[in-house]
């Protein structure tokens, strides 16, 4: 019985709680304990992985291995690796966070609370699956109550919104799925059982045409969850009409299923393929990463701005896992942590002004500083780490992003590198222009004197995102040493392949 | 007749007993006291259903190679059963109905003999047996349908069925009959060693045969009939048409293909991934559109067809499998559906979408059921159509069929699209005056919940798919 278990037992027992408790206040009440108590899980992962790494070599830890379907060679397979881990913390970071951010909701609170942790126990179960037929159900369940969370009780033209991305999304898991399948039926090359193990599929060869026509299917797939141009039209209106928890969750977790399943699905798996036809996503993620930063420059809506923020943040992960070197993925790894984070806070921080002030137009606002300075500084602060200024995580992140980026020789990957850094400046534009506008000025409106700071509630929520912000910007270094200790096998092979 | 040969024809012959003591039993209750002749019935099949699972299951052949069972076929029967006994329990509240007194006798006899017909096309060994049980099972559906004499549309149900029987059971004769003057014979085992060859007189009676079969499963284009008939039936019926009916005949289906004509696999792989790529679409397409549920549910069926014939297509054990597993998934989630359909049907006599809408507010058991069975038709884990769904892929992936498991998913994805506007109806949008609230009786919820535990249970016990697996291995 591995540690890993808990990380999806103890959602699905928090919802049994929910499912067993009448009263409106109940739900938010077991729900912030069950979180709390996965949040100190995933710190105490952490701790342990560093211990535990010290003494044993294998690819992944605590892992556990039961036969599942043994006609079909299918496993509960589960383990980490520090990407996981990281992942699995970011996760816990901000549910912990999101319960906290929709205190104040009180239409049907029980089946918000038990939709919201369920999709965090698919994102759960989703980073410490090893096996793909598990990691895909997971997948699944992370995606559909999204549908129910954003119809219900989300805000402007919910309906087509969820729709919208729920089909977009279930697509992409459409493509996932012949992907996985054909994984499966050339794992065995050589005879013997197909499997769909994630470590025992990497050390198997699969022939080069095969590779070419799933690496597609997968990157794609992958790729739709990641906001990958041009399949990132559900993320500005999803995001725009979904709960602020849900945004948050959504920008921050859900999003990196994408980069993480793209990384670890279709480039490790199929490295030949990767190094083929990675051009072709290079440039749909350089278009992802400029798009997306002049689409957040027009947009007045805070939502849209930041749904567009998160299309070229996501777009840089995504760009930096084809670049294939060492350094350039574990940027790719630290900026979706970065970004989780920081989307997360921002879209928790757009949900609490717009709670009071009852609009999200940057134009209608003006002064929040003096009237909301707990809320406004974080959003600065948020801000600070979204352009990239040291000292905060997203620093880290691009550096190593385009570093590892302009390591690679050749006229194509230089240009395509020199466009998304242009990004960065984008980037500062429409930040400061929020803050210069929103923030900062004259209070517009007479009724906004009167509006209060944030609750105990919702400083505990935006607290604990802009401290992991401020951490992870300080010690990096930490960070950074453990992520890549878990690279160096991938990018070797890489590596062999390129040449 | 011994024991052994009783062993063999169990749930035929079991079956006609409880037909016949039923007709028997009736004569010692009056109008009044009619309704208590349903619990002893149901209690007759469950005990049926029960000894169909218990006794050993001994392969062997009757009637000179006529009738002839095995693992396999027996554990068809008992799934078929499962399916049966859920129906009968649904049925129950409808049964009590005023329009309904003094003939609930005549349904449950006219249900077996179609359950019997389908359990001796299951079992045929030869061409004559499989269309004697055929037709054993589609006449009495036809009088199923009509079973409400005072509603025109009950009546223009059965007719239009028999009609469209008739007609894809000369289509298929015809294709029979080929097949006969090739091989010059009827029997299963003959025919499989002789009917070889490359296109020709083959292909054509392959595909008469075959289009027989499609009217039967309702593939495109010869869906035309199910829309209209499911709609019309009474709603019970409709369930059983759309879950058993179908479910029987894609299992002999199956079986011919895989046994028969194995040696032109080719051929009529061509044949289903065709059919297969058409149903799913229009299906799905028409399903769109709909907001009568049971026309709904009709075209929801349809597109279900069309993606157990993924399965069919790989014409391996794993199809075969997942065929079985499919189905017996099928069964739960779809008469979940069914099951809350007619509970609000009986209670209240509303049978549009939307008027579904506000469900959650007043009835939010029924709305969870409806949406949990949806999401199990539609394939969205936890519920088991996604284990039904990936497997049925993954045996169409075996043999190399990427691009039609492609065309599967991207439809799987639209008929996401519908299964969650009726989710939207309950859930989401508003209502003046839904649905008031209303207590369900005894059976219905009884229906429901096995609906729900099989929903939940199927998926995630391997051991439900390993039995399959292994009894579909032996053959």
């Amino acid at each position: 019985m591995s540690y890993l278990n808990l990380f999806v037992i103890v959602p699905l027992l928090t919802v049994l709680a929910i499912l067993f408790t009448k009263g409106k206040k109940n739900a938010k009440v077991i729900s912030a304990v069950g979180m709390s108590i996965q949040l100190i899980l995933g710190i105490a992962l952490i701790f342990m992985y560093l211990a535990e790494r010290k003494v044993n070599p294998a690819p992944m830890l605590f892992t556990q291995d039961n036969l599942w379907y043994q006609s079909l060679n299918i496993h509960y397979f589960i383990g980490v690796d520090a990407i996981s881990v990281s992942m699995i913390c970011l996760t816990c970071i901000v549910i912990f966070a999101g319960v906290f951010a929709s205190w104040q909701v009180d239409y049907l609170p029980r089946e918000f609370f038990i939709s919201l942790i369920t999709l965090s126990s698919g994102v759960f179960g989703f980073f410490i699956s090893l096996d793909l037929f598990t990691m895909f159900l997971f997948y699944e369940i992370a995606v559909i109550p999204m549908y129910i969370l954003i119809g219900i009780w989300g805000s402007g033209p919910r309906e087509y919104s969820a729709m919208k991305l729920t089909l977009m999304l279930m697509s992409g898991s459409a493509l996932i799925l012949v992907g996985l399948v054909g994984l499966y039926f050339n794992s065995a090359p050589n005879g013997g059982a197909y499997t769909f193990n994630v470590l025992e599929i990497a050390k198997v060869h699969i022939p080069i045409e095969m590779q070419r026509f799933l690496f597609p299917f997968l990157f794609m797939g992958f790729g739709v969850l990641g906001a990958l141009f041009p399949f990132h039209t559900w993320s500005p209106d999803g995001h725009a009409s979904a709960p602020t928890a849900v945004s948050m969750l959504h920008a921050g977790v859900l999003m990196k299923l994408g980069g993480y399943g793209a990384f670890r699905v279709a480039m490790v798996l199929l490295p030949e393929a990767a190094t083929q036809l990675g051009w072709i996503f290079i440039i749909l993620t350089t278009i992802s990463v400029i798009y997306g930063a002049f689409g957040a420059v027009v947009q007045k809506d805070l939502k849209y701005i930041n749904a567009y923020s998160s299309v070229s943040h996501c777009g840089m992960v995504l760009l930096a896992v084809l670049m294939l070197n060492k350094t350039a993925f574990n940027g790719a790894v630290l900026q979706m942590i970065s970004h989780g984070i920081m989307c997360a806070l921002f879209f928790a921080l757009i949900g609490m002004i717009y709670g009071r002030t009852h609009t999200r137009m940057i134009d209608e606002m003006g002064g929040i500083m003096k009237v909301m300075p707990f809320l406004s500084v974080c959003y600065v602060l948020g801000g600070l780490a979204s352009l990239g200024l040291p000292g905060f995580s997203g620093f880290v992140a691009e550096m190593n992003i385009f570093v590892g980026a302009f390591q690679n020789p050749g006229t194509f990957y230089r240009v395509c590198t020199l466009i998304s850094c242009a990004s960065i400046v984008i980037t500062a534009v429409y930040i400061l222009r929020v803050i210069g506008i929103m923030l900062l000025g004259q209070v517009k409106h007479e009724e906004h004197n009167h509006l209060t700071d944030a609750h105990w509630y919702e400083r505990i929520s935006a607290g604990t995102l802009v401290a992991t912000l401020l951490i992870i910007g300080l010690v990096p270094l930490w960070l950074s040493n453990m992520i890549g200790n878990s690279l160096v096998p991938i990018a070797q092979k890489f590596l062999a392949v390129i040449h | 007749m011994n024991l052994h040969s009783f062993l063999l024809m169990r749930h035929e012959l079991m079956l006609t007993g409880i037909a016949l003591l039923i007709l028997f039993i009736e004569i010692f209750f009056n109008e009044k006291r009619n309704h208590a002749i349903i619990p002893i019935c149901i209690s007759l099949f469950f005990i049926n259903t029960v000894i169909g699972f218990l006794l050993p299951s001994h392969s062997g052949t009757l009637f000179g190679g006529m009738y002839k069972t095995g693992e396999l076929q027996i554990l068809m029967k008992n799934v078929l059963n499962v399916g049966v006994l859920i129906v009968l329990i649904q049925s129950v509240k409808w049964l009590k109905s005023v329009e309904n007194i003094g003939k609930t006798n005549e349904f449950f006899i006219i249900l077996f003999s179609a359950l019997i017909g389908m359990n001796f096309m299951i079992s045929s060994g030869d061409f004559l047996m499989f269309y004697l049980g055929l037709e054993l099972a589609t006449i009495p559906m036809a009088a199923l349908a009509a079973y409400e004499r005072s509603k025109n549309k009950s009546a223009e149900a059965g007719v239009k069925l028999i009609l469209s029987a008739a007609l894809s059971s000369g289509i298929m004769l015809y294709g029979v009959s080929m097949i006969y003057g090739m091989t010059g014979s009827i029997y299963f085992d003959d025919i499989s060693t002789a009917f070889t060859g490359s296109y020709g007189l083959n292909a054509l009676a392959l595909i008469f045969f075959f289009a027989g079969m499609a009217f039967k499963i309702s593939l495109v284009p010869f869906h035309l009939w199910t829309a209209d008939v499911y709609e019309g039936a009474p709603i019970n019926i409709t369930s059983f048409l759309s879950v058993i009916s179908k479910g029987a005949a894609v299992f002999i289906l199956s079986i011919i293909l895989f046994n028969v004509f194995r040696s032109v696999i080719v051929m009529w792989q061509d044949l289903i991934y065709i059919t297969a790529a058409i149903t799913m679409t229009v299906g799905n397409l028409f399903a769109i559109r709909q907001t009568n549920i049971k026309r709904f549910l009709a075209f929801s069926s349809i597109a279900q067809a069309g993606f157990i014939l993924l399965g069919m297509i790989s014409g391996n054990q794993i199809g075969m499998t997942a065929i079985i597993y499919f189905v017996l998934i099928y069964i739960f989630s779809n008469l979940g559906a069914f099951g809350v359909a007619t509970a609000i049907s009986n209670a209240t006599g509303k049978e549009t979408i939307p008027e579904y809408n506000g469900l959650y507010k007043t009835n939010p058991k029924l709305s969870l059921t409806m949406m949990l069975s949806l999401f199990s038709l539609a394939g969205i884990p936890p519920v088991a159509g996604f284990f039904g769904k990936f497997f049925l892929f993954t045996a169409a992936a075996s043999q190399g069929f990427y691009w039609l498991v492609f065309i599967a998913v991207v439809n799987a994805t639209i008929s996401l699209y519908y299964y969650l506007l009726v989710v939207k109806a309950m859930f989401i949008n508003h209502n003046d005056e839904p649905i008031a609230y209303f207590k369900s009786d005894f059976y219905t919820r009884l229906g429901l919940l096995i609906c729900l535990v099989g929903m939940f249970v199927i998926g995630f016990a391997s051991n439900i798919y390993e039995f399959i697996f292994h009894v579909v291995s032996k053959i």
